[in-house]
Order: structure tokens, then C-alpha cells, then sequence
């Protein structure tokens, strides 16, 4: 009953977007609202079903007949699935409302690709056989990637859709192998049962889930695709992407895990280092980035890596025995998948509605928009604080589990990772704080630096509803916490038998409290200032008569501090002119931060595997002659074989 | 029997030389059409007790097809085309010669080392349908011109043929049908390109087909 509802939505997510794009052509503005209903009417079922799904701790099987060599098509809708569709229903919902907007017309054929990308992901998480998962996974990379190049025109774009296409495949052929390896027959690609496979098995498994999931997921260093391909994207595709796609990899790797007899050690502490490196580096990078879009892909690398981080640390309380650090880390993991995508996606919707209404998405080209978009200023601070982990919003929720977790490891079974992930994780959650002052501080605050910033204006409502939909959940999750966490109790049961919540239920009760007490007084207090007269007028300027919009504090110079305190793993490239003298010249300053992966370590191979192809590619000329002469040589040379 | 079948066998290792020998395309095509012939008529000689009357009609069809039909459409593209007559071949008509008689040597040789596991209805026959095989792929590779690309493919469907009738036995009819439709097919298209490729490109020259490549 419950799959067939599923399966339904995905039905009429499916024929929206054929319809979408059967009438693209003819009627645009029909095939829009024909592909955005669906979608919402999709989102609409499918919530109700993976949110009673979730609570009732159902699990629904059923095998349909496919006559495909190798394949079966199993589908299964359990709770670690339905946990994962809340996200991919919702976001999808609220993208597609977004982006009618956002397009305003543009590209109507883009909506069949819109819908059949959330449809192949619903489908990833509903199946139960190796080759219907391969088979949605590629359709969900691929429709992503037609979305990732719908603005064409613009060469970065294109770059960006070729490194996409590249990465993407890459992991796939990771997960072919690795289910070749766990299907339990040799005609049949089906999953293994739960808690079947053997140690050196689900090992195997486990490292090649961990690559080719991780590439899907943005794990250092398979994340350089992922500052490329998220920016170029249209903002409500971007949305959708950072905030759901990258989870899919979350959801593959979980699912290996639940194949596993018992989860080793070393699965932990992999996880809790790549989670650390990951963190890290993802907040780094993003402190150097001057594009809005690109900065917040790269904090998409940071929240992945805090995702890995509370998994990891949970791995490793139920391998060494300690359920409640297990359920804290492995639901602070989770629960961060939820949080992450609404306010990625707030976050992105934001951009994309700031870059409409300025002209740029550079963020030295904004500034004083706060007053002049108050909507989705607004809106777009209650996402930063989110990502920031700034109690009482949602992010703070699951860092504070997480966090939780790392302390009980560190007083009960491996000391080590605790200290270990409660440093990092602190790291992380300060820069993150430092970086999201940056973005707010300059784009916000202070005067235009551009003209276009200076004609910005509010955006369309039907870009605004959703971002101001998702900011009210941000804070809803964040003071309903502890009801909130009611819905990790089955996909944990799935993850890790005896892993209960409870103990921490009452603590965040008083924290969301506390929490909202302070959101209460911060507003009172905002209020009550906004009521007494102020005038604008100039800054103490050191003497200087004519200051301009160009003399304030610019966002590179405000993480430069801290972008130099990493220049061991961020090689920083600046150039210009210095200051000189008493009376200097007219000077300039330029500084920007390639990716160290992409510099040392991919772009090498890619260009050795380009010279290589060239080499080769003189076997293929075009002259039928030579394509025989091949054919016979191999043809004479089996003769010889076989002869000798 | 052993005397008819080793002529015919022999007239068609000749054509395959006169294939490999001639510098002009008539006479090429001319070896062709002979070669049919001999192949058209080896059934009866290689099963002098079985002559059924599907037997009869395959040959008759076979001959057909390949000492009359298909030299025509070839003629005709060869005159409607205006190509020049030239064979214009990339390896000389000399070593080619020595590779027609080599490629008969090393069948010879495989079939003496490696018998098959059934016992062909003569001991040349299945050496003579491997060699002319190989011919039909060296016409293909070491010819310049499309009209001689049809000419190969044909003298290397001569060879499968040549093949098939050496496990008749064991082939339905159905096969040996399926193959004299799929080459008239190939004739039939390669004519018609041919035709369409010159009238667009004022070229057979395979040589600068090869700009066309991506």
C-alpha cells in the first residue's frame, strides 16, 4: 500500500515531465505548470507516505516481473529509504516552485529533465536489485548533468558539465563492481540480505562503496567536480543537487553498511577521517571563493564531510560496544542529512535570487542589499546561521549530536576518535561561523560596490515563498528538536540494533528552549531599537573627505587572515602592485585559490591520459582499408595461436 | 567425381588470381561472374547422390545472383558513375599475386595441422574457401577504389559460401538463403551510395572519403 503510493508518485512525477516535454514547443507556459503541479502533487503523496513510513517503522517488498538478463525488479521501501525521499520530495517541491520563477520561461523543455532526475532518485532509494539501482543512478547522473549544461552558452559551463559527466561516471564504475561483488548469485545483480555479509566480504564492499559513493558525495579528494557543476547549474537545479543529490551517495553507503554482519573498526575511523579531512578542507576552500554559488558548493563538501564525521563516530561506537555514542553519532549524521538540505538549498535559492536581482554573483560586486531585499536577506541569514550550527536553528541540532557523540566515545571506548572528532568538528564549526560572516557581512551590509547592486530590488514572490517556507523549517526543526528526533528511531533500528535517542531527548528540549528564549529577547531588542529615530550618516573617516563604496572592508581581505593561516594546503596566488612610498602610484591587488587536488593531483593524470588518447587516436584515420587491415591482422594472429 | 570438383575448385583459385592479377575493373568483375559460376556449380559435383530440389534451386539462384545480377549492377555502376576504369590498387598487382598463392599455402597448411572435426566432402575444399576468403579481405584492404570495396566483399561472401558448402550437411537451408539475402541487400545498397557518393562528392577515391572523419 505504502510502495504503491510511492511508486505512484514517482508515476506522476514521470508523466508531468513527458508532458512537460511533449508540450514544450507549443504551448511553454502550459508544460511549465503541467511539470511544477507534478511535481508538487508528487511531493505531496510522497511525503505523507515516507513520513508514515518513518513512524510506523514499516518495511514494504515487492518483486515485479522484468525480463532483463541479470536484473529483477525489486523494489523495497523501508525506513533508511523513506528517510532519505523526506529531503528529495520536499526539496524537489519547493525547487520546482523556485525555479518556475527563477527560468521565468526559459528553456520549458529543461522541466522533463527537472522531473525525471527527482523520479530516478526516488527510484534509487526504492530499489532492492543491483542492476534498477545502476540503472536509476545513471538516469539520475545523466538527467543532472543535462541540467547542469542548460546555460550552454557560457564556456565554464560546459567545463563544468564535462568534469561533472567524467566524475560521475567514474564512481559508477566503482559501484558496478562493487555489486557484482556482494550479489549473492551469479545470474541475479539483487542486494544482499541485511546483516549477511561476511567481514572480509562487506569490507571489500565498504572500501568500494566509500569511492565510488564518495565521488557522488563530495568526499576529499573526489570533490573537485562539485565546485564546478553546482554553480554553473541553474540556482533551483543547484538547490536540488547540493541539497538531495549528494545525499544519494550518503544513503549508498548506509545501505552497504546494513549488508554488513558487523561494522569493523577501521570503517569508523575511515569514515571519521575522511569526514575530518573533508570538513576541513570544504570550509578552507570556501573561505577563499569569491563566487557566491561556488562558496557555498564548497561549504556542500564541508557539511558532507560533518555528515562522514557523526557517521564515523557512530561506526565506531557500535563496533566498540557503546549504543548510546552509536545512536548519537549515526543520528547526528542523519539528522544532518535532513537539516543540510534545507538549508543548502535555502542557501542556494538565495544566491541564485540575489545574482537575478544584482547582475553578478560576485560577492565583492554586492553589498547593502539587506535593506534593498529584505525577503530574502532575511531568509538567507536564518540559512546562514543554520549552516553555521548557530543554535536555535536546525544545523546546531545535529552538530550538538554529533558533538555528543564524540564526548561519549571520548569517555567511554575509543578516547582517541572522540578527541579527535571534537577538535575537528570545533575547527570546522568556527570556520564556518567566520565564513558565513564574510558572505553576510559583505553582501548584506555597508554600501553597493556595484551598480547593479546599487538597482537590486526584491525578488518575484514565487522565488521568495519557498525560501521563506524553507527558513521557517530551518527554525522549526531547530526548536522542535526534540520531537524531531522521533524520526531517527527506525532508520537507527535499521543501522544499529538498540540504539535509543532518549537520554539526550531532555537536554535538547532545555537547549531548543533556551534557544528560543534568546531568538524571543534578540527580536524584542531588534524591535525596540528599530523604533527609535536614526539618521544615516558617515563613518569617522580618518580625516579623509571623499570616501566611495570601494573603500570598505572587501571579503577577501576579511578571510585573508585566515586563508593565510592554511596556505600549507591552499596555495594562494596573489599578484599586482604593492603600495610604495609616501606618495604611491595607483596600486593593485589580486589573489585567488585553485584547488590543490585539481592542481596536483588530477589535472597530471588527466593530461597524461590526453596525450596518451592523442597517441592512439592516430589508429583511428578514417580509412576503411586500415580498419580491415586491423580486423585481419587480429583474425590472422588467433589463426596463428590457435595453429601453434 | 574427384576430377570435376578439383577443376572447379581450381577455376576458382584462378579467379581469385585474375581478381588479384587484372588492372582493370571490367575484367575484375568479369573473374567475378566466372567464379560464381564454378561456385554455383559445386554442389552438384561435391554431392553427385543428393541432388534435391532445393539443392537445384539454391544453385540456380546462386548462379543467378552472382554470374549475372550482381556483375551487371556493378557494370552499370561502373558506367553510370563514370569511374575510370583503372583498379588503382595500394599494394601492386604483383605481390598481390604472391599474397593470393600465399594465403592458399597457409589454409593449406591450417587444414592439414588442425583437420575439422567433421570430414568435408573433399580435402581441397575447405583450404580453397579460406584462401578465397582471405583474398576477398586483401581485395578490400589493398584497393583504393568503393567500387572495388563491393568487389571484395563479394569474393569473401563467395568464400563463406564456398565454407558453407563444406558442412551442408550440417547447415539448414535456411542459412545459405539468409546469406544470398544479405549480400544482394549489401549489393543493392552499395550501388545505390556509390552512385549517391559520386554524384556528391565527385570522388570514389576511398582516400578522401577519410576527410569525412569527426
Amino acid at each position: 500500500m505504502l510502495l504503491a503510493g510511492m511508486l505512484l508518485s514517482v508515476a506522476i512525477l514521470v508523466l508531468g515531465g513527458l508532458a512537460a516535454g511533449v508540450l514544450a514547443r507549443n504551448c511553454p507556459e502550459r508544460a511549465v505548470a503541467l511539470a511544477v503541479g507534478a511535481n508538487l502533487l508528487a511531493a505531496g503523496i510522497g511525503l505523507v507516505i515516507a513520513l508514515l513510513t518513518l513512524l510506523t517503522g514499516a518495511s514494504q517488498m515487492t518483486v515485479l516481473p522484468w525480463s532483463v538478463p541479470l536484473g529483477t525488479l525489486a523494489l523495497r521501501l523501508d525506513p533508511l529509504s523513506a528517510f532519505f525521499a523526506v529531503p528529495t520530495l520536499l526539496v524537489s517541491g519547493l525547487a520546482a516552485l523556485y525555479g518556475r520563477g527563477y527560468l521565468a520561461g526559459k528553456g520549458p523543455s529543461s522541466w522533463l529533465w527537472f522531473n525525471l532526475m527527482v523520479a530516478s532518485l526516488v527510484g534509487v532509494l526504492l530499489s532492492a536489485d543491483g542492476l534498477l539501482f545502476l540503472l536509476c543512478w545513471e538516469a539520475m547522473s545523466v538527467t543532472s548533468f543535462l541540467l547542469v549544461i542548460l546555460e550552454d552558452e557560457r564556456a565554464e559551463v560546459r567545463h563544468a558539465g564535462q568534469v561533472y559527466l567524467v566524475a560521475t561516471h567514474l564512481g559508477t564504475a566503482f559501484l558496478m563492481v562493487l555489486f557484482l561483488v556482494v550479489s549473492p548469485g551469479a545470474e541475479t545483480l539483487a542486494f544482499p540480505r541485511a546483516g549477511t555479509l561476511p567481514p572480509t566480504l562487506a569490507g571489500l564492499a565498504f572500501v568500494l562503496g566509500l569511492v565510488g559513493f564518495g565521488t557522488k558525495a563530495g568526499f576529499v579528494p573526489a570533490h573537485v567536480w562539485l565546485p564546478e557543476a553546482h554553480p554553473a547549474a541553474p540556482s533551483h537545479v543547484s538547490a536540488f543537487l547540493s541539497g538531495v543529490i549528494l545525499k544519494s551517495g550518503i544513503y549508498g553507503l548506509l545501505r552497504v553498511v546494513t549488508w554488513a554482519q558487523q561494522p569493523s573498526d577501521w570503517w569508523g575511523w575511515v569514515l571519521v577521517l575522511t569526514g575530518l579531512v573533508s570538513g576541513i578542507l570544504g570550509v578552507v576552500f570556501a573561505l577563499a571563493q569569491h563566487d557566491l554559488k561556488r562558496l557555498l558548493a564548497c561549504h556542500s563538501v564541508e557539511n558532507l564531510g560533518i555528515i562522514a564525521l557523526g557517521l564515523g563516530l557512530g561506526l565506531l561506537g557500535l563496533s566498540g560496544g557503546s549504543p548510546l555514542a552509536a545512536a548519537l553519532g549515526l543520528g547526528g549524521g542523519l539528522l544532518h542529512v535532513w537539516n543540510h538540505a534545507w538549508f543548502k538549498s535555502l542557501l542556494f535559492m538565495g544566491a541564485g535570487a540575489l545574482g537575478k536581482a544584482t547582475g553578478s554573483l560576485q560577492i565583492e560586486a554586492a553589498g547593502g542589499l539587506l535593506r534593498r531585499m529584505p525577503g530574502t536577506g532575511g531568509a538567507f541569514l536564518v540559512g546562514s546561521a543554520a549552516i553555521s550550527g548557530l543554535p536555535p536553528f536546525n544545523g546546531f541540532v545535529s552538530e550538538f549530536l554529533v558533538f555528543m557523540a564524540a564526548l561519549e566515545l571520548l569517555r567511554s571506548v575509543h578516547p582517541l576518535a572522540g578527541a579527535v572528532g571534537l577538535g575537528g568538528l570545533a575547527l570546522i564549526s568556527g570556520l564556518a561561523v567566520a565564513c558565513f560572516a564574510k558572505v553576510c557581512g559583505v553582501v548584506f551590509l555597508g554600501e553597493p560596490r556595484s551598480p547593479g547592486a546599487e538597482k537590486a530590488t526584491e525578488t518575484r514572490r514565487a522565488m521568495l515563498v519557498p525560501m521563506l517556507l524553507l527558513a521557517a523549517l530551518c527554525l522549526l526543526v531547530g526548536l522542535a528538536a526534540p520531537l524531531v528526533i522521533g524520526v531517527l528511531d527506525a532508520p537507527l533500528g535499521q543501522l544499529a540494533a538498540g540504539a535509543d535517542l532518549g537520554p539526550v531527548r531532555a537536554s535538547l528540549g532545555w537547549l531548543a528552549a533556551l534557544g528560543g528564549l534568546v531568538l524571543l529577547a534578540g527580536l524584542a531588542l531588534g524591535h525596540a531599537l528599530s523604533r527609535r529615530p536614526s539618521q544615516p550618516g558617515m563613518t569617522w573617516d580618518c580625516g579623509y573627505s571623499r570616501p566611495t563604496a570601494r573603500m570598505q572592508y572587501t571579503a577577501a581581505s576579511f578571510a585573508g587572515p585566515l586563508t593565510e593561516m592554511f596556505s600549507f594546503v591552499l596555495p594562494f596566488r596573489r599578484h599586482g602592485k604593492p603600495v610604495e612610498g609616501f606618495f604611491p602610484d595607483a596600486a593593485e591587488d589580486h589573489g585567488e585559490v585553485p584547488d590543490p587536488f585539481n592542481q596536483r593531483l588530477y589535472e597530471p593524470i588527466f593530461r597524461g591520459l590526453m596525450r596518451f588518447s592523442l597517441r592512439v587516436r592516430a589508429f583511428q584515420h578514417g580509412e576503411v582499408q586500415l580498419y580491415l587491415l586491423y580486423i585481419v591482422i587480429a583474425l590472422i594472429a588467433l589463426f596463428i595461436w590457435e595453429a601453434l | 567425381m574427384t576430377g570435376t570438383v578439383d577443376f572447379l575448385l581450381v577455376s576458382m583459385v584462378l579467379a581469385n588470381l585474375w581478381v588479384l592479377g587484372s588492372s582493370r575493373l571490367p575484367s575484375c568483375i568479369r573473374a567475378l561472374a566466372f567464379q560464381g559460376v564454378a561456385l554455383g556449380l559445386l554442389p552438384f559435383a561435391l554431392y553427385p547422390g543428393h541432388i534435391t530440389w532445393d539443392l537445384v534451386m539454391l544453385a540456380l539462384v546462386s548462379i543467378t545472383l552472382k554470374a549475372v545480377v550482381f556483375p551487371h549492377l556493378l557494370k552499370r555502376a561502373l558506367l553510370e558513375a563514370r569511374v575510370d576504369p583503372q583498379v588503382e590498387p595500394f599494394v601492386g598487382h604483383g605481390v598481390s599475386l604472391v599474397v593470393g598463392v600465399a594465403s592458399l599455402a597457409l589454409s593449406v597448411a591450417l587444414f592439414r595441422r588442425h583437420p575439422l572435426p567433421i570430414v568435408p566432402p573433399s580435402d581441397l575444399l575447405m583450404p580453397v574457401a579460406v584462401s578465397t576468403l582471405l583474398v576477398g579481405l586483401f581485395v578490400l584492404i589493398a584497393r583504393r577504389k568503393a567500387l572495388t570495396q563491393a568487389l571484395g566483399y563479394l569474393v569473401f561472401e563467395n568464400g563463406i559460401q564456398a565454407f558453407g558448402l563444406g558442412v551442408l550437411q550440417h547447415a539448414p537451408l535456411m542459412v545459405e538463403l539468409g546469406i544470398l539475402l544479405d549480400i544482394f541487400f549489401a549489393v543493392f545498397v552499395m550501388g545505390i551510395t556509390i552512385f549517391h557518393i559520386r554524384r556528391a562528392f565527385a570522388t570514389l577515391d576511398t582516400m578522401e572519403m577519410a576527410e569525412l572523419r569527426g
